[in-house]
């Protein structure tokens, strides 16, 4: 069981666990505000962008080329913005923190 | 909320995107009474996208791709009635019949009925051996199934738009000998440019599926193990499956028997509401104002269900200042192809187009005039992102610049200069 933290844009922070899915049907589930994930996770529609706490960037890594496509040009983007439909839990490291992006 | 609210009970007849998605924003938004979703369809409720997609070309007994994981509906108190069709609404007595006869009564009622595949009236077709629509999780698993029993693995989709295409490209991929019919003279007729039209007919082309253009089929034949399917023009094609993709029956019955304002579609407006206060209507089935482009349209799309769920919600929950707004998009998965679509792109006087330097990889930009009013991006989602972000500002763009690849992708390479 892995531990990944969410703060949403007002500052709530969510403890949830997980084995395995992606972070953003993991989002869902524990209904953190601000990840929507309308697609279904198929990388399409950017409403579920988190922003990495720094300290795990190098853990998680950069996004591909088409991920990186959507969040070029958000207005919120930043050097650690990830979506998080494309993060895998069995990928991610335990203790994770995801901040929700506006 | 007040208080006098926790009795009241909000009905929502539809457990897809649209209904679901309101049911859990009715609970976000305060709602505190009951909330009880009618569907017809007994699959627990899924993402419908993936079912002409990824779904058909995922391994055998793949569960369906859930809207919402189980323990939230039991979480936030929302009651399934799945299996169940509604027969009908009683506005004055504020209740609906369900078809065994029995009643539930609403304070608010949302209609989300979206929409069934339209089966062309062709001689032979409710006959046919391995006939299928895709619309419900039943259609892929039946398509899926036909495929694996069939040895030829011949399949003929009737219908060239984006279902019939996204279809024909998973069997495609699955190994199917696939032949696409389209009665119009190019495939995505109905809902893209000649352009568009043009990239997928060759895309597809390339791929090994079948693109047959103004023909329409006039019989299907059951030969017991396979189906003989003949065009106008006497074209035979023989097909263990068929798959008809040629368009859908809004489900506005229900409304139109309840005697709600019905134009194409159940006539909705700013926050969703029908012509009776306490009804509303989202999703494929609601024909609704868009405030961007001053028009009133129907859209069958995901974002239209989940962002008209969203505002019916709030507006429910009391918001009587809600505007539904949304900038429409919409995508497409076809063989390594991502298409992202933002806008309307009808009403449009020139287009511009840009090829980025790798291949398949373009955006096609709509205007009127100097308005942008869509962006079509194949594999490039940085024009879909930054188009969705120009339609918004409304900022005046500068198209040589646009179509010209050597103009590095930023914004500010675009934006027209003011002086």
């Amino acid at each position: 069981m892995k531990k990944i933290t969410f703060i949403t844009s007002d500052n709530q922070s969510i403890v949830t666990e997980a084995n395995s899915g992606n972070i953003m049907e993991l989002a869902v589930k524990n209904k953190v505000k601000g990840i929507d994930g309308d697609c279904g996770g198929v990388c399409s529609c950017a409403t579920c962008h988190v922003h990495v706490e720094p300290s795990f960037w190098n853990a998680i890594g950069a996004p591909d080329e088409l991920e990186n496509d959507m969040l070029e040009f958000d207005d919120h983007v930043s050097e650690f913005s990830r979506l998080s439909c494309q993060l895998q839990v069995s990928e991610v490291p335990d203790g994770l923190v995801l901040k929700v992006a506006k | 909320m007040t208080p006098a609210n926790n009795k009241q009970t909000c009905v929502i007849i539809g457990a897809s995107h649209a209904g679901i998605n309101c049911a859990f924003s009715l609970r976000k938004d305060g709602w505190e009474g009951n909330i009880i979703l009618y569907d017809g369809d007994p699959e627990f409720p899924y993402h419908r996208p993936p079912l002409s997609k990824a779904y058909l070309t995922s391994e055998p007994h793949t569960p369906q791709s859930l809207l919402f994981p189980k323990e939230n509906y039991i979480d936030d108190d929302i009651t399934l009635k799945l299996g169940h069709r509604v027969n009908a609404i009683d506005r004055k007595e504020q209740n609906i019949t369900l078809e065994d006869g029995t009643t539930q009564a609403y304070d608010k009622l949302v209609i989300a009925t979206g929409a069934r595949p339209f089966i062309p009236p062709i001689q032979g077709i409710e006959t046919a051996k391995n006939c299928f629509a895709m619309r419900t999780a039943l259609d892929a698993v039946n398509i899926r199934e036909a495929f694996n029993q069939t040895a030829k693995k011949r399949v003929v989709v009737i219908g060239g738009g984006y279902i019939g295409l996204e279809t024909a490209a998973s069997l495609k991929k699955l190994g199917a000998q696939v032949t696409v019919i389209e009665r119009e003279n190019r495939v995505l007729a109905r809902v893209t440019t000649p352009e568009m039209s043009a990239f997928f007919t060759e895309l597809h082309q390339k791929n090994g599926v079948h693109i047959l253009t103004s023909k329409t089929v006039i019989t299907v034949e059951n030969k017991g193990d396979y189906n003989v399917v003949t065009c106008d023009d006497n074209t035979t094609l023989e097909a263990d499956i068929i798959v008809v993709g040629v368009g859908i029956i809004v489900n506005t019955e229900l409304a139109l028997e309840a005697g709600l304002t019905i134009k194409n579609g159940i006539q909705v407006d700013a926050s969703m509401k029908t012509n009776d206060p306490n009804i509303y209507a989202i999703g494929d089935c609601s024909f609704h104002y868009n405030p961007h482009y001053k028009t009133n349209v129907r859209l069958e799309s995901v974002q239209n269900a989940v962002d008209q769920a969203k505002t019916a919600a709030q507006a429910i929950c009391g918001d009587a200042s809600i505007i539904y707004d949304s900038i429409p998009w919409f995508w497409s998965d076809q063989f390594d192809i991502k298409l992202q679509m933002v806008g309307l792109s009808t009403g449009y006087t020139d287009m511009v187009i840009r090829k980025e330097a790798s291949e398949n990889s373009f955006s096609v930009w709509y205007f009127k005039d100097l308005t942008l009013l869509a962006v079509d991006a194949v594999n490039f989602a940085k024009a879909y992102i930054l188009g969705t972000r120009f339609i918004k500002s409304g900022q005046i763009l500068d198209k040589t610049k646009i179509e010209d690849a050597s103009t590095p992708f930023k914004p500010n390479n675009f934006l027209k200069n003011e002086n």
